[in-house]
């Protein structure tokens, strides 16, 4: 079975190709070589449509424990947008904690085909996964979050080498079933257990006396050594805290040209010049960005709007919480493994700091020149829904646009921001790479994010349209796998997806050690916290794909 | 069915049958016989050894086929109009066949611990709380306040494996851990230390436990009291207990909801968690709301994440509608709003539905008897004995793997509630 996808202008920046004409063939789920024979059982006439491979959000919180509050936690959020059964669909409900199938469908209609999460606690990982699993069509995994945990901490303080951490980290990725790691306040988690209520860059957590630039060193090191494709996925150091900017220049310059992804860079790039002591910093990130060549970002862009924010971050959620809108939060010490905090919050553009903060943002994607280090995030739900993707992109598309909308924010942080003097605008290449190329690169989805012979089929087809939102919001089709599953924007197949895992190798004995740990302290055994394969097939439903490791990770 | 003779022993099997979920327990398995060898208690032996009695499906007391039972239930829901699926005690692939069910025949889901789990939802719903987990307490506790609560009743190793453990991987005195109940009195002696060291009691009646925690809390505040007395204890011993409080590192403050049955106990709760919050001005302290019995966790979160919200939410009008009172099923049955309900047990075989003229589907474990004969009944397989499956446990963190430890032949909750949404027409 060929389907030929006839004359769709390309836009596939993992071959360099920018807004050629050419076709596509797809058999059995993925893309191959015109047939030598030209026989084709089916054909979809894409002429004048623009062509890129399925988008790929690389961090979004759709699964476990901290947005599955968030969602208990909101039944007046849900009311205004339930979501009712059809022949094809679930019912449900969208917005800032969206159940997992509208989730998956919603997705799928923008013309999304993969999404991770980024912060599965490893205590956590069978919750994260089995939400996944309820998450339809779309590809998922997720980066096991360490850095906080005891275990780790014990290690450091016992000053183990680097051939154990290594060791300790890979056991982690292949027992959680995850694609990567993450750091989330370094130690930060932590030490709010030990009642410190702040833990700069070079600061000790008091019972393990261990630095957080020591976490990120031992952590980057060891996921660069394994060949995890994902470089380290970092939640820095004071998040949210006026000033924060050079603490987050200090650990990006400080990782000693180290592979590290800084995630929801917006959240972290905070000086305290002006009136209300609050700045944007995005010209000088965006500069030690542009510098040095192993940093990678996403922005966690915000907009106005009421949201939820759901966060491994403890420490920072709790001093965030009198800003709870409405006024109600969630703060948990989990595990001795790390805790997680949510409180909903409405963004607003008459306030200084929230305009402030869009247009920090904004500043951080126009002032970066590589798109290919640089990513589109809201760190749905944190800055905003993910639904607000094709907002955000005709923002970064259109600068009248653009500039419009500034004019109608808070007066006195329009004057604080030089974004009305920044002229450039992404094009549709750029937006393929930050949304597809350059995100399967950096989470290590060898068969994704591409339009070549031998990756998965997973395309989509929009009509060029000046009004970029109306674009990106209305696919004219998406395929996943192969499968039609959109068609004039509307669902017409529901699909399931694939879970990436990487599967690092490590020394079996390494569960001698943490036999004993789960044994004395934990009320787990060791053998219960493994996910097995199996668990993620579940009931036929689910699958898991195996993604390479670079060179000299060993599998 | 296995007739083998051969015992095999399984070693750190969970248990879902109590919300502390304990994965240490030594299970031997002789045919469709289930012993607990180590580390069981009252709840786990009552709950793995149950035997089985019945293998095959009735039709109001008829033996029937399997396929039979299912196309009667599936016949029941397509012409009703008004479905509740109620009870809900079954393993996570149980409860996703569940709402995909309640959704397709627009039912109400609701669980037998509804009434409980709600003391706490409405809290998290209304003012969210500051909450841990049990490993957490298991090494950081240094004060234990226990509200309202007998805990040990329902969570017999609490204190074994939370309080009183050997060693805390923070170096911590164990043996000068404190305890104190609020409330109730405890009914033994689990929560005393190896050492001997008895817990301290502050009992009052449930009915004055409101007005209790409210002088607690303003006591933490540092409000000035005139009473000197408040529902028959003193109000000086209130006041060394928010100073202990105050002066702990980590405190941790619990109660289980299924004992707090006073009118209105949410606002109790939520009078302690907003302590808690306040308390954390300063100090490290920490609700744990323990509750979590027969999967009853795993029901919020199923139906939280499926649908956007917990259960007591009717599918109704082809979307989820969520109403905590308007859909608590109990009442729903007795004002004669439903028409037919299906009941899910797969855990205690004394957990059955509520008697009632409504026809009623059990989908329930073997073993139960009734003393009403429901219209449907289809015994199936108990989650961690007879197919494996996942549970949450009552902190919520961590769910738990179920394995199968026999070959009993019994269907699965997820098998049957599946054929029967299967069964009906689109």
């Amino acid at each position: 079975m060929i389907t030929k996808l006839t004359g769709g202008r390309i836009y596939d920046p993992a071959h360099g190709i920018d807004g050629e004409i050419h076709d596509i063939y797809v058999r059995d789920g993925r893309i191959v070589d015109a047939p030598v024979d030209g026989k084709i059982n089916d054909e979809v006439d894409l002429r004048g449509k623009v062509v890129m491979a399925g988008a790929i959000d690389m961090h979004t919180h759709i699964g476990g424990g901290k947005i599955n509050i968030a969602r208990t936690m909101l039944p007046e959020d849900h009311a205004a947008d339930v979501v009712a059964r059809t022949e094809l669909m679930r019912s449900g409900c969208g917005h800032a904690a969206p159940s997992t199938l509208t989730a998956g469908y919603r997705y799928a209609e923008m013309g999304y085909t993969a999404g991770f999460e980024p912060a599965i606690l490893p205590i956590n990982a069978r919750q994260a996964h089995m939400e996944m699993g309820d998450t339809p069509i779309i590809d998922k995994g997720g980066y096991a979050m360490l850095g906080s945990d005891d275990y780790l901490l014990r290690m450091m303080a016992a000053n183990n080498d680097q051939e154990a951490i290594n060791n300790y980290v890979a056991w982690i990725i292949n027992h959680t079933q995850a694609i990567g790691i993450k750091v989330v306040n370094p130690g930060g988690i932590n030490a709010f257990k030990f009642n410190q209520r702040k833990l700069d860059l070079d600061e000790k957590n008091k019972y393990y006396n261990v630095s957080p630039r020591e976490i990120l060193m031992r952590l980057a090191r060891a996921v660069k050594e394994l060949g995890v494709p994902h470089p380290l996925h970092v939640h820095g150091c004071n998040l949210g805290v006026p000033g924060n900017l050079g603490t987050t220049l200090d650990t990006m310059e400080g990782i000693e040209g180290l592979p590290m992804h800084m995630t929801h860079i917006q959240f972290h790039s905070y000086g305290t010049e002006g009136d209300f002591k609050f700045s944007s910093g995005a010209a000088e990130i965006a500069e030690s960005i542009n510098r040095n060549k192993n940093i990678t970002v996403d922005v966690g862009q915000i907009l106005f709007g009421q949201t939820v924010t759901a966060s491994g971050d403890t420490m920072r959620q709790f001093a965030g919480s009198p800003h709870a809108h409405p006024n109600k939060y969630v703060c948990m010490d989990i595990e001795c493994d790390a805790g997680c905090g949510v409180v909903p919050f409405k963004y607003k553009d008459q306030s200084y700091v929230n305009a402030l903060q869009w247009m920090i943002g904004l500043e951080t994607f126009l002032m970066v020149d590589d798109p290919w280090r640089i990513f589109l995030t809201t760190d749905h739900p944190n800055g905003a829904p993910f639904t607000s993707y094709p907002h955000l992109i005709k923002l970064l598309m259109d600068k009248s646009f653009r500039n419009d909308t500034l004019s109608t924010l808070h007066p006195e942080a329009q004057k604080a921001s030089h974004l009305a003097t920044l002229d450039r605008e992404y094009t549709l290449y750029d937006i393929a790479i930050m949304t597809r190329a350059g995100a399967a690169k950096l989470v290590g989805l060898a068969d994704r994010g591409h339009l070549g012979v031998g990756g998965a089929a997973d395309i989509t087809v929009y009509t060029d349209n000046p009004d970029r939102e109306k674009m990106f919001s209305k696919p004219d089709y998406v395929f996943k796998d192969g499968t039609m599953v959109v068609k004039d924007g509307d669902l017409i197949n529901v699909t399931w997806g694939t879970t990436h895992v990487v599967k690092p190798e490590y020394d079996s004995s390494v569960e001698v050690e943490l036999k004993k740990y789960f044994d004395r302290y934990h009320t787990q055994k060791m053998g219960n916290f493994k996910m097995s394969d199996d668990e993620i097939v579940d009931d036929g439903r689910g699958s898991l794909t195996v993604q390479p490791l670079h060179k000299g990770g060993k599998v | 069915m296995t007739e083998s003779s051969e015992a095999k022993i399984w070693h750190e099997i969970a248990s879902p049958f109590c919300g502390i979920a304990s994965d240490d327990l030594t299970i031997k398995v002789e045919g469709n016989t289930v012993t607990v060898e180590e580390n069981g208690d009252a709840v786990t032996k009552k709950g793995f050894e149950t035997p089985i009695t019945d293998l095959q499906p009735r039709i109001n007391g008829e033996q029937v086929s399997l396929e039979q039972a299912v196309n009667h239930a599936a016949e029941l829901l397509t012409q009703s109009k008004q479905p509740v699926i109620g009870g809900l005690a079954t393993d996570v692939n149980g409860l996703r066949a569940a709402m995909a069910l309640a959704d397709k025949s627009r039912a109400t889901v609701d669980s037998m611990d509804s009434d409980s789990a709600f003391r706490n939802i409405l809290v998290l719903q209304d003012t969210g709380w500051m909450v841990t987990t049990l490993t957490e307490v298991r090494n950081r506790v240094d004060l234990l306040v226990v509200v309202g609560s007998d805990i040990e009743v329902d969570y017999p190793r609490f204190f074994e494996r939370m309080v009183w453990n050997k060693e805390s991987m923070f170096d911590q005195d164990i043996a000068s851990r404190q305890v104190v109940y609020l409330g109730k009195a405890p009914s033994g002696d689990a929560s005393t230390s190896p050492a001997g060291k008895k817990a301290q009691v502050l009992t009052c009646d449930d009915a004055d436990l409101p007005e209790v925690v409210s002088v607690l809390r303003a006591l933490v505040n540092g409000k000035q009291i005139q009473a000197e007395q408040v529902g028959g204890i003193a109000v000086a011993d209130l006041a060394k207990l928010a100073e202990q409080l105050k002066q702990a590192a980590y405190s941790v403050i619990t109660w289980a909801s299924g004992s707090m049955t006073f009118d209105h106990a949410e606002t109790s709760i939520q009078v302690l968690c907003e302590m808690i919050k306040e308390l954390n001005a300063e100090t490290r302290s920490n609700g744990l709301p323990l509750g979590g019995k027969d999967g009853s966790t795993s029901v919020y979160n199923v139906s939280s994440w499926q649908s956007g919200f917990p259960m007591r939410t009717s599918f109704n009008r082809g979307f989820p509608d969520y109403d905590p009172y308007l859909s608590d099923s109990k009442k729903m049955l007795a004002n004669g709003e439903v028409d037919v309900l299906v009941w899910v047990s797969s855990f205690n075989v004394s957990r059955t539905p509520p008697e009632s003229t409504t026809p009623t589907v059990v989908i329930g474990r073997s073993g139960m008897t009734f003393n009403q004969e429901p219209e449907v009944f289809i015994p199936v397989g108990v989650p961690g004995i007879d197919h494996a499956g996942r549970t949450f446990r009552g902190d919520s963190s961590v769910a738990v793997p179920l394995r199968k430890l026999r070959d009993s032949g019994l269907p699965s909750t997820f098998d049957v509630l599946s054929a029967i949404e299967l069964a009906m027409p689109n």
